[in-house]
């Protein structure tokens, strides 16, 4: 795990380092700008579905669900960060109690 | 809104971070519950600096995903900041060592705060952010540590939910809607027949080879 934890980071790293040393023109076209606006949309997306919705290699519907709808609301009624999570935690644990 | 005075500037970029400090906290909680260690979830915070790729990180490991998978979701997900990066080689005009620095500064909060208020906001926001995300990373990390079975407090939940609010300001307009719907449906077809951590890739792919 710490080799893929340096990878990832060092990673990381250089492609912050990369956007500030490369010449603005060697990468920037519109094509790449509207790729990577699409990139973060739907690793975003793939994550919350996969998240949510499966366990192991199979699909479920469980108390998770509740938990994303719970997220969903706070989020529609503006709540700040810590509240979306705290409301999605909530509501999973309790439905696990019933 | 643009407002450059110093006072206003760094009282801005405090109040960035403390909100960042509580996204830290929820991220190490879930990383200590996704089964990384409270050593691998604070260096990553040091190191990694950008709360999405470490999200999706130990999302995808905590999931079953292999190390190598979640690496790679990273790095996808890292890549916005080279873009960023970009933008603001010209108004920073760093060289060197100051160079260096500023790269790890590089995230979401520095490049919005450098594009509205100037240098000035993004070296305040950058170390801002980076003092508290790592404050709250420690403590979420220690809180999380400390609980046996985290599926009991519903903590298996944490992580869509803080994906789910990365997400939503993202989604402005029907085509980014349609394809945040269509990764997701992408993502969960695979899942039974990919290995874990991969259908999260082929979503990735999707949205890299669809045409505008």
């Amino acid at each position: 795990m710490w080799t893929a934890i340096l990878l990832a980071a060092g990673g990381c790293y250089l492609l912050k380092l990369a956007g500030l040393s490369v010449p603005r023109r060697v990468i920037e076209s519109p094509r790449v700008e509207r790729a990577a606006a699409r990139l973060p949309v739907a690793l975003l997306a793939a994550l919350i579905a996969t998240s949510t919705f499966a366990a192991g290699h199979v699909l479920v519907l469980d108390a998770r669900a509740g938990g994303l709808a719970a997220a969903g609301a706070a989020l529609a009624l503006r709540a700040p960060f810590l509240v979306i999570v705290a409301a999605a935690t909530v509501t999973t644990a309790a439905l696990r109690l019933v | 809104m643009d407002d450059h005075s110093r006072p206003a500037v760094l009282r801005d970029a405090l109040g960035i971070g403390v909100a960042v400090g509580a996204f830290g906290l929820s991220y190490g909680a879930i990383a200590t519950a996704s089964g990384f260690s409270v050593l691998q979830t604070c260096a990553l915070s040091v190191l990694m600096f950008t709360g999405a790729s470490q999200f999706a990180l130990v999302g995808v490991v905590g999931a079953g995903g292999s190390a190598i998978a979640g690496a790679v979701t990273a790095l996808l997900l890292g890549s916005r900041n080279a873009l960023y990066g970009l933008r603001l080689s010209s108004m920073l005009r760093v060289r060197g060592a100051r160079r260096a620095v500023a790269a790890q500064f590089v995230i979401d909060e520095s490049t919005a705060m450098a594009l509205a208020r100037g240098r000035r906001g993004f070296w305040a926001t950058g170390v801002a952010v980076f003092a508290c995300w790592n404050v709250g990373t420690a403590l979420g990390a220690f809180g999380g540590a400390a609980i046996a079975d985290p599926r009991t407090f519903g903590l298996d939940a944490a992580a869509p939910a803080a994906f789910l609010a990365l997400l939503h300001p993202r989604l402005e307009g029907r085509r980014t809607r349609v394809l945040a719907l269509g990764a997701a449906a992408a993502a969960l077809v695979a899942v039974p027949v990919a290995p874990a951590g991969v259908p999260v890739l082929v979503a990735a792919a999707v949205a890299i080879a669809v045409r505008d």
